[in-house]
């Protein structure tokens, strides 16, 4: 297992080698020329080859790659063109609000989109799945920033209960963790009813019947620890792109996240600010895959000893 | 029927379970169907009663309802009643209480093997923990007392090192081990009645043989009544004292065991007695013969008589060999880790030799992983060769251009197993059948005047035919197919091109043995009527004596040997196929083997470290035409 895991690790490397050239190479390949953007459109000629200069943006491509990835490795990404603040700092303190909501939001869409899946799974072509299935396909198809605004016209209008914006305290999170997790809990519920139905359909959930095995036991333990397989995939893969920060959502609920920071910084051409949050995001579904890996390795035996 | 005559000692002793009248249904699309209908039948204590049927009698439906499982599955039980007697004496109806009551009885007083070992077990728990689920739920034992009683149920079932086992993950086992740890499983609360739902159809012949003998054991030892659900008749002969034939839902015979082999009653039960493929039947007889068929006619309550088979004398011994074979081996890789570097080889065929003559059948038989399907692979071109030579009709196939390969493809067909998977859903039966000639350009004869593609129409119509099938058949899809019948398809595809040999992998092993020995008689129709030549490829010595005119028995990826058919079946020089033949069950209670010895080993491997060549040597003759490997292979022999 141990092995396994160091394995694992090592191969990360040469991914982030990869992709770091690519973040490199796509600023220099875009229309524009970042010294006369951070210049400012009215600098001189004379004045833009000193900010040239002084960003380095003079030197040979090799040079500049090697000053960037050596800074890359140090957290170091330069200053926002437009904030003139250290990058670093810039998107450390957006992060972890985007995190703790996204971990929030997860959270709860997993159980309840988990719950609702086993519920329809095995209540299957009954009202109980009928209703399971008709608050997902709603979930999926309801405008997150229309029932954003709703929630607020009600919480927070009308009864008073909740703050409409803001980050800081426990009543915050409230409604936008449950605007951004309602279409995750959606997905879930209607992935983990299939998985469900699948699994309860093989041989092995029969021979748990015929041991005499009461049905509860038979859903949640024998059926349910097959359908961790499929359903940890599923919950990388939507954890992953939360993470990417929710455009709608900070900008409904004005949430500090990375949503709202990236989207300004590609309005403003920001180069120094995209290329730290592509790596940023590539870094969080190496890691999100690693342990989605893990923990494949955990839920069934095959890989673990293969 | 004869019942009274069928009356034993043990009829008379009170009924463990009792059978009234079950009837079961399953929902439609046009309202519920009866698959089960009015079956009644009893076990006594101690006593195994065999359920025969084929596909859709209702055999597992019956065996499900038993312990209301079939609940699960979306059946339900409609009319009769279920009598159990618990150990307490008290007598239970099982068919009335809702099938979760039912959880304290199941695993408990009625346990259940099943047919799959490999999917039956649940593979993300370890071998220990399940057994010692039962025993917790059931004894009331705590984890660490179940788990001694899971490795004393693993000694019992005779498995090799148990207390290795208990951590182990089911899939680290092969199959007939795992098929053991259900058998454990299912025995460790000592139930008084064991379903067995074909156990052993999933499993080599040799491994049957083992768990066969072990469950006659155990029960000896426990004194269980046992239900044995099969479509094996050579199963029954080997283990029933009562047999219950069923057909489409009903029982239409019942009897001990020496009754229903003797004397049937039912047209039914003489017609799958007929169809049985019985080792030895060919016994003193040169040539295969075809299965003397009884059909059974539906308007008329008796069988049609059947008509006396002919002798398959096909062989063009004067010709040249269609086929070559010399010193043919492939192996395979196995690379592990990130650099992928080489760990071992699987030896797969070695130095494999053998020639088919124009109008022959030669056989290659043996167990799962001794390479037979690999060499018919490579002679198809499916798989390379390492090394060796495949001469067909005088040509080297190595040598041969693409387009020689092209004609080679035509010239050699396939027949695969699994006649569900073989043939595209998406296509019609017609285009299936056509598309060989399509791909390879092949002009059928026809009228002149004829457009390219009515000539295809109407060669696709006469194939169907020559099959057994109807012309309008060409215009549907196979879903709307039975398993035998897509087999035909499979087999008017194969014949399509007017090929010189036809290579049948398993090509009869997923039928009911009705439709077995049809396919088989068709095959052997179409050698007689076109001259064709086949490589056999099967495990069923049974069905091999049927078909074949020479023999090749492979083992560890070698033939361990190789000769006409009466001599290798009559006369057999190496351990190997003695005890092949050995474990074949007989269809015949008469002969059946009251040697309770337990019998163990498991298949071996044919993956070796590198550098570990396995030693090939030239086969010794013995007798006329008949050779034999007096080397050891693999160290077993």
């Amino acid at each position: 297992m141990l092995k396994y895991l160091v394995g694992r690790l090592a191969g990360i490397l040469p991914v982030l080698l990869v992709i770091s050239v690519f973040v490199f190479g796509f600023v220099h390949l875009l229309p524009g020329d970042p010294a006369r953007l951070v210049a400012g459109t009215d600098a001189t000629q004379q004045d833009v080859e000193l900010v040239r200069q002084d960003l380095g943006l003079d030197q040979p491509l090799w040079v500049q790659y090697g000053r960037f990835l050596g800074n890359a490795v140090q957290g170091e990404f330069g200053r926002s063109m437009k904030s003139k603040r250290p990058v670093s700092q810039e998107i450390g303190e957006r992060f972890l609000p985007t995190l703790y909501l996204t971990v929030v939001a997860m959270v709860w869409a997993t159980l309840a989109g988990l719950l609702i899946g086993v519920a329809s799974a095995t209540k299957r072509g009954r009202w109980q799945d009928h209703v399971g299935m008709i608050v997902a396909v709603s979930g999926i198809a309801f405008p997150s920033f229309w029932l954003g605004l709703l929630m607020i016209d009600l919480f927070s209008v009308k009864l008073g209960w909740l703050p409409t914006s803001g980050y800081g305290t426990w009543q915050h999170y409230v409604m936008p963790s449950l605007t951004l997790g309602l279409g995750v809990a959606a997905v879930m519920a209607r992935f983990t009813r299939s998985a469900f139905i699948e699994i309860a359909r093989e041989d092995y959930v029969r021979t748990a019947r015929a041991k005499g095995v009461p049905a509860r036991l038979v859903v949640w333990k024998h059926t349910l620890r097959n359908a961790l397989i499929p359903i940890i995939t599923m919950v990388g893969l939507q954890f992953g792109f939360l993470l990417g920060g929710s455009i709608v959502v900070e900008t409904v609920f004005s949430w500090p996240g990375l949503g709202r920071l990236l989207v300004d910084s590609v309005n403003y051409r920001d180069y120094t600010v995209i290329q730290a949050e592509i790596l940023l995001f590539s870094l969080e579904f190496i890691i999100i895959n690693l342990l989605v890996d893990v923990l494949y390795a955990f839920a069934n035996p095959e890989i673990r000893y293969s | 029927m004869s019942g009274a005559a069928a009356m034993r000692a043990v009829d008379t002793a009170p009924a463990l379970l009792s059978v009234e009248g079950l009837s079961v249904a399953f929902d439609g699309e046009h309202g519920p169907v009866r698959v089960v209908d009015d079956v009644s039948f009893t076990v006594a204590p101690g006593e195994t009663v065999a359920i025969v049927g084929e596909s859709g009698s209702g055999k597992s439906v019956t065996s499900l309802s038993l312990m209301r499982l079939v609940d699960y599955a979306g059946g339900r039980i409609v009319g009769g009643r279920i009598r159990f007697k618990g150990r307490d004496g008290r007598e239970r109806d099982l068919a009335t209480p809702p099938a979760e009551a039912l959880t304290d009885m199941r695993g408990n007083d009625i346990a259940m093997v099943f047919q799959e070992p490999m999917t039956s077990l649940n593979p993300v728990f370890t071998i220990g923990d399940q057994i010692a689920e039962a025993v917790m739920l059931h004894q009331g034992l705590d984890r660490k007392a179940a788990r001694a009683e899971a490795l004393r149920m693993l000694e019992k079932v005779r498995i090799p090192e148990p207390a290795r086992l208990l951590d182990r993950h089911p899939h680290q086992l092969s199959g007939g081990m795992r098929q053991r740890v259900m058998i454990a499983m299912a025995l460790s609360c000592k139930p008084s009645l064991l379903i067995a739902d074909e156990p052993t159809t999933a499993l080599d012949v040799t491994i049957q043989a083992q768990i066969l003998r072990l469950i006659r054991l155990l029960q000896d030892e426990m004194g269980m009544g046992v239900i044995f659900i099969t479509h094996d008749m050579g199963v029954v002969a080997e283990v029933a004292d009562r047999v219950v034939v069923m057909w489409r839902g009903r029982k239409v015979e019942e009897g001990t065991v020496e009754r229903i082999f003797q004397a049937p009653q039912h047209p039914y039960t003489k017609a799958l007695l007929s169809a049985v493929p019985k080792l030895g039947a060919l016994r003193g007889q040169d040539l295969p013969v075809r299965f003397p068929l009884l059909v059974v006619d539906e308007a008329k309550t008796e069988a049609a008589p059947p008509a006396p088979p002919p002798v398959q004398d096909t062989v063009r011994a004067a010709d040249a060999p269609l086929l070559e074979v010399r010193d043919l081996t492939t192996r395979f890789d196995v690379r592990k880790g990130i650099f992928g570097s080489l760990k071992a080889r699987v030896h797969a065929v070695e130095k494999v030799s053998f020639a088919v003559r124009p109008g022959e059948t030669l056989a290659l038989v043996g167990e799962s992983g001794c390479g037979k399907s690999t060499t018919g692979r490579t002679i198809m071109g499916l798989q390379s060769a390492t090394s060796g030579t495949i001469r067909f009709d005088g040509l080297d196939t190595a040598t041969l251009d693409s387009n020689g390969q092209a004609k080679l493809k035509e010239k050699i067909q396939y027949i695969f197993q699994d006649p569900f998977a073989s043939l595209n859903p998406r296509m019609t039966v017609g285009f299936s059948v056509a598309e060989p000639m399509l791909v390879h350009d092949y002009a059928p004869a026809s009228r002149p005047g004829l457009s390219r593609r009515r000539a295809i129409e109407e060669r696709v119509a006469e194939l169907l035919t020559q099959v057994g099938l109807k012309p309008e058949h060409a215009r549907r899809y196979p879903h709307e197919f039975s398993g035998g019948q897509r087999q035909r398809i499979c087999i008017a595809r194969a014949i399509a091109c007017d090929p010189k040999l036809i290579i049948a992998d398993e090509a009869v092993a997923a039928l009911d043995v009705s439709i077995q020995a049809q396919i088989v008689n068709l095959l052997m129709e179409l050698q007689a009527r076109r001259g064709l030549s086949y490589l056999f490829i099967s495990h069923d010595m049974a069905v091999v004596e049927r078909v074949s005119h020479r023999v090749a028995v492979m083992y560890l990826g070698q033939i361990v040997e190789l000769g006409p058919r009466r001599a290798v079946f009559e006369n057999p020089q190496h351990p190997y196929t003695r005890r092949l033949m050995a474990a074949v069950p007989i269809a015949d209670p008469s002969r059946r083997t009251r040697d309770l010895r337990l019998l163990t080993g498991e298949i071996p491997s044919p993956i070796r470290s590198i550098g570990d060549e396995p030693l090939v040597q030239p086969l010794v003759p013995v007798g006329d035409d008949h050779f034999v490997a007096r080397h050891a292979v693999g160290g077993d022999f």
